[in-house]
């Protein structure tokens, strides 16, 4: 046996050194960001946010503002009062009567998005589960002036991307700083720091705290079903562990003929 | 195999604990496939409470709304309309609305909160045809002195005014009442919501 | 039984052979008693098969086969339909698991030689109920109508407008349009809900039927039928109801465990069982960075991309890719070695069957990754290995001389270097190809000049007369 698992590995040895070198790659630097989909006021925050500077131009069009109160603790009236917008009319932006029940739609059309930004507005119902939830988080802190770009802003994580900086109020306005890096073996790398041009109304870490809560509720609104999944999950893996036990051991039981 | 070794009521007990509790599985698993076809959020929400603004309604006329992807009409009956009530009663069928389906508070002679006021689910008991608005009186060609109500073309179901049902036609019960309230200074009637009252 | 129930169950019985059918298959089958954890994934499959089924009903009551509609009706499903998530995700991680038991389960036979005599139409059944379920798996797919739905289709149908002369109208036609289209989720709708469906019911009543008729193998390879009691029942064998019986239900208890692991915890499972790409919409006008089949067709995936187009031509890729598979069908023939069981096969065949689960695996790895360098490279290695198990599967079906293995070294190695010159290169591509090229070269030469030299890894052990255990 120790003869046969020895050939194995020689029969194998190559791959693994070749592989080796393979895998030598470099991924792009993503910052981590907490989700936590239990923290409702942080849901709650990241919820207006979210419908305050997003669901202008993007729409949601698979969420239910209900459902959203329901499940962030908040009630109807105050999603249909506070939330549905233009706030100060009876009606939504598309001319119907607002309901909790309807769906987040935007009044933008398709053809209008690309007229104004050069490419259709993504939905963000599911764009935590697209891009991830690093991803967003990072892509909303990597604003920087570039006069060069239609909305006079470019990201590092996104680049050119046809998105002005719509939390510039918030953030303030940065300025990318890149320096050269040469490591050891000649491998040349850029690394990007951000300078404030123009402060905002947030400080940096309120700004990552905000944007934080904009993530998290993206993340919810990509799958709320995710917030029952996990206790639905317990409960039925301990139900199948009590099946396991009797039938195992009616299965011993049974097989007390055989043995 | 030695059968003496056995231990049969081991043996039943066990069966029938996995049975049980596979069981218990195999049902538990039945409810959200059941569940599945119940109204989804979409038809909960296009079924959400409809609102109509009656203060343009002028007295004889009806309007019609959808609710629950079911026409609701509105009636503002006139004074005589109320009137010739008392005088259909002799040819219903159920003048105290005892065996049909309204909110307690619309369970009165004129099946409405308001008198002047009439919501009803517009869906004909029988099999569901909705009945025509026929406010014309005199004598018609299915009924002798008809004093305004609707009238059913598919089995010639008549119903009076306060969506009463006549005696002698194919639907067994008054038109069903919807739940209902009045909101901003009564101008406008919300179909669907009625605050618990019933 | 009351003497109601039976005759209750007399009167059926002269109508339909409902105690005879329950005895032939259940109470009265007898199958070997020494089933070990290969043998759970049969009736696991069967479980998974109706699970797909049943949840595959219900996701048709809610989903639209429409290009404009069926993204949105499936996010429909999972937000608004009272527990559609909890349906959907069934159904997607069922067709994972549906494929982690059948490849487990085809593995099973190739360690115990469970698809040689007298079970040759056994394989060819379940050969043809794996290819049924490629193509269930690749046209549900396409149902999400998300970007890797949408990318998958174009890619794998195209592959047919590499047939010569009429494959641009073999793929048009089974697009019914020039691109993937709402023509294409239509058709595939069809297929995905009812014609492939009810084929693979089909195959797997034949694949039990004519496993009834000769009856299981097992992990000794010993045919429990030639050793019969004086009652006619086979000594080794052990009616399968009531004990397979209670034995599955723990097996599929066990089974659930994991399933719901998957399915509440991370039914995309990293991006493995429902990739992240697939949550962007269809947009034929933008490809995304990577098209990655789903997991278990990426190992024919890397293989029809490490064969290189020969003049211009994707079909030798196709036509490779194709052979993959087709290999498998013929695996009764290519084995003819009388012992069934691993247990008791040469030392050498084993280092075989390993070589090749691994190649299995790494190309399934492969077909994940972008087919660059030396990953593509890698890819043309494996897949030589892959071909070459089914070569060796032959060689190794009889004893052989020294001389016959030494031939056969060369032979193969020489192969090597042909197939080389054929592909050609030059400069970083040339140093790779000679990098790799001692992977399959090394293997070759333990799996060929082992049995030359040492001919105890070529001797089969005795196969005992009874069952072991």
């Amino acid at each position: 046996m120790k003869k046969l698992i020895a050939t194995l590995l020689i029969a194998l040895a190559p791959t693994f050194v070749v592989l080796n070198v393979a895998l030598a790659s470099s991924e792009a630097h993503l910052e981590k960001v907490e989700i936590n989909l239990n923290n409702k006021a942080s849901l709650q925050r990241g919820a207006r946010t979210f419908v305050n500077y997003c669901l202008n131009c993007h729409a949601a069009s698979y969420m239910r503002y209900s459902r959203m109160a329901k499940d962030i603790g908040l009630t109807d009236e105050q999603v249909v009062e506070n939330m549905i917008f233009p706030a100060d009319f009876s009606k939504d932006k598309n001319g119907k009567p607002k309901k909790a029940g309807q769906l987040m739609t935007v009044a933008m059309s398709a053809e209008d998005g690309k007229a104004y930004f050069g490419t259709p507005v993504p939905d963000l119902s599911v764009v935590a589960r697209s891009r991830g939830a690093d991803w967003i988080y990072t892509y909303l802190k990597s604003f920087y002036i570039d006069e060069s770009r239609p909305f006079g802003v470019n990201n590092t994580t996104f680049p050119s991307v046809g998105m002005p900086h719509v939390l510039w109020e918030l953030q303030g306005l940065n300025k990318a700083v890149k320096t050269k890096h040469t490591d050891e073996h000649g491998h040349e790398s850029e690394t990007v720091e951000f300078e404030t041009v123009v402060p905002g109304k947030l400080s940096p870490a309120e700004y990552d705290s905000a944007v934080t809560d904009l993530v998290n509720y993206l993340v919810y609104m990509g799958e709320p079903a995710k917030l029952k999944r996990y206790t639905m999950g317990v409960y039925v893996l301990g139900f199948l562990f009590l099946l396991f036990v009797v039938s195992y051991a009616m299965k011993k039981e049974f097989w007390k003929d055989v043995h | 195999m030695s059968e003496q070794d056995v231990d049969k009521s081991r043996r039943r007990f066990l069966t029938a604990a996995t049975t049980v509790v596979g069981t218990i599985g195999a049902g538990a698993a039945v409810v959200p496939f059941v569940g599945s076809m119940m109204p989804s959020a979409r038809a909960l929400s296009a079924g959400a409470p409809v609102e109509v603004d009656i203060s343009k309604l002028e007295p004889g006329r009806r309007v019609v709304v959808e609710w629950r992807k079911k026409p609701v009409w509105v009636l503002y009956r006139t004074k005589q309309n109320l009137e010739d009530l008392a005088k259909m009663e002799p040819r219903l069928a159920d003048v105290e609305s005892n065996s049909s389906r309204q909110p307690s508070y619309a369970k009165n002679k004129h099946r409405s909160i308001k008198p002047e006021y009439l919501v009803v689910i517009g869906i004909c008991t029988h099999l569901g045809c909705s009945p025509q608005y026929r406010p014309e009186v005199g004598d018609l060609s299915f009924e002798a002195n008809w004093l305004g109500g609707f009238f059913c073309p598919c089995h010639g179901s008549k119903f009076d005014l306060a969506g009463r049902v006549f005696k002698g036609v194919p639907a067994p019960v008054n038109l069903v009442i919807p739940p209902y309230s009045y909101t901003n200074g009564d101008k406008v009637v919300v179909i669907g919501e009625d605050g618990g009252a019933a | 039984m009351t003497t109601k129930t039976q005759a209750f169950m007399n009167w059926v019985d002269a109508r339909f052979p409902m105690t005879k059918m329950w005895e032939d298959h259940m109470a009265k089958y007898y199958a070997p008693k020494n089933f070990n954890f290969w043998y759970f994934f049969g009736s696991l499959a069967l479980l998974v098969l109706v699970l797909q089924i049943v949840t595959g009903i219900f996701l048709t009551m809610n989903y639209k086969p429409d290009a404009t509609l069926a993204f949105a009706s499936v996010e429909y499903i999972m937000r608004d339909v009272n527990f559609g998530w909890l349906i959907r995700y069934m159904h997607s991680t069922g067709a994972s698991a549906f494929f982690v038991i059948v490849y487990l389960h085809m593995f099973r036979g190739l360690m115990y030689g469970s698809f040689k005599q007298p079970r040759e139409l056994i394989w060819l059944f379940g050969m043809l109920i794996y290819l049924a379920l490629m193509a269930e798996a690749f046209m549900g797919y396409l149902l999400p109508w998300g970007q890797m739905s949408y990318w998958g289709a174009q890619v794998i149908v195209n592959l047919f407008s590499a047939v010569p002369w009429v494959g641009e109208s073999l793929s048009v036609w089974i697009r019914g349009d020039y691109v993937v289209s709402d023509a294409t989720l239509n058709r595939f709708f069809a297929f995905h809900v009812i014609a492939v469906p009810f084929i693979l019911a089909g195959l797997v009543v034949a694949h039990i039927i004519a496993l009834h008729e000769v009856g299981s193998n097992n992990p000794d390879g010993v045919e429990i039928k030639k050793n019969k009691g004086a009652d006619g029942i086979p000594v080794d064998g052990i009616p399968f109801h009531p004990y397979y019986s209670v034995k599955d239900i723990v097996g599929v208890v066990v089974f659930l465990m994991f399933f719901s692991a998957v399915l509440f915890f991370a039914p995309e499972l990293g991006g493995w069982f429902l990739e992240k790409d697939n949550f962007i919409p269809a947009n034929p006008l933008k490809t995304p960075e990577h098209i990655v089949p789903l997991w278990y067709f990426t190992p024919f995936y890397a293989i029809l991309r490490a064969i290189p187009p020969i003049w211009e031509s994707q079909f030798p890729g196709v036509i490779a890719m194709g052979m993959a598979i087709v290999f498998l069908f013929f695996l009764p023939w290519l084995d003819r070695h009388p012992v069934k069981s691993m247990r008791y096969r040469e030392a050498i065949f084993k280092v075989n069957l390993f070589i090749f689960i691994v190649s299995f695996i790494t190309l399934g790895w492969l077909g994940t990754q972008p087919a660059t360098g030396v990953l593509s490279e890698l890819a043309f290695r494996f897949s030589e290995l892959y071909f070459a198990f089914f070569i060796f599967l032959w060689i190794f079906s009889a004893e052989r001389s020294s001389k016959y293995y030494l031939t056969s070294w060369i032979a193969l190695l020489g192969t090597l270097v042909v197939l080389d010159i054929l592909r050609g290169g030059s400069g970083e591509k040339l140093a790779l190809m000679m990098n790799t090229w001692f992977i399959p070269a090394i293997c070759f030469s333990i799996l060929l000049l082992v049995p030359a030299k040492f001919k105890s890894w070529t001797q089969a052990k005795p196969v005992p007369e009874r069952v072991t255990s």
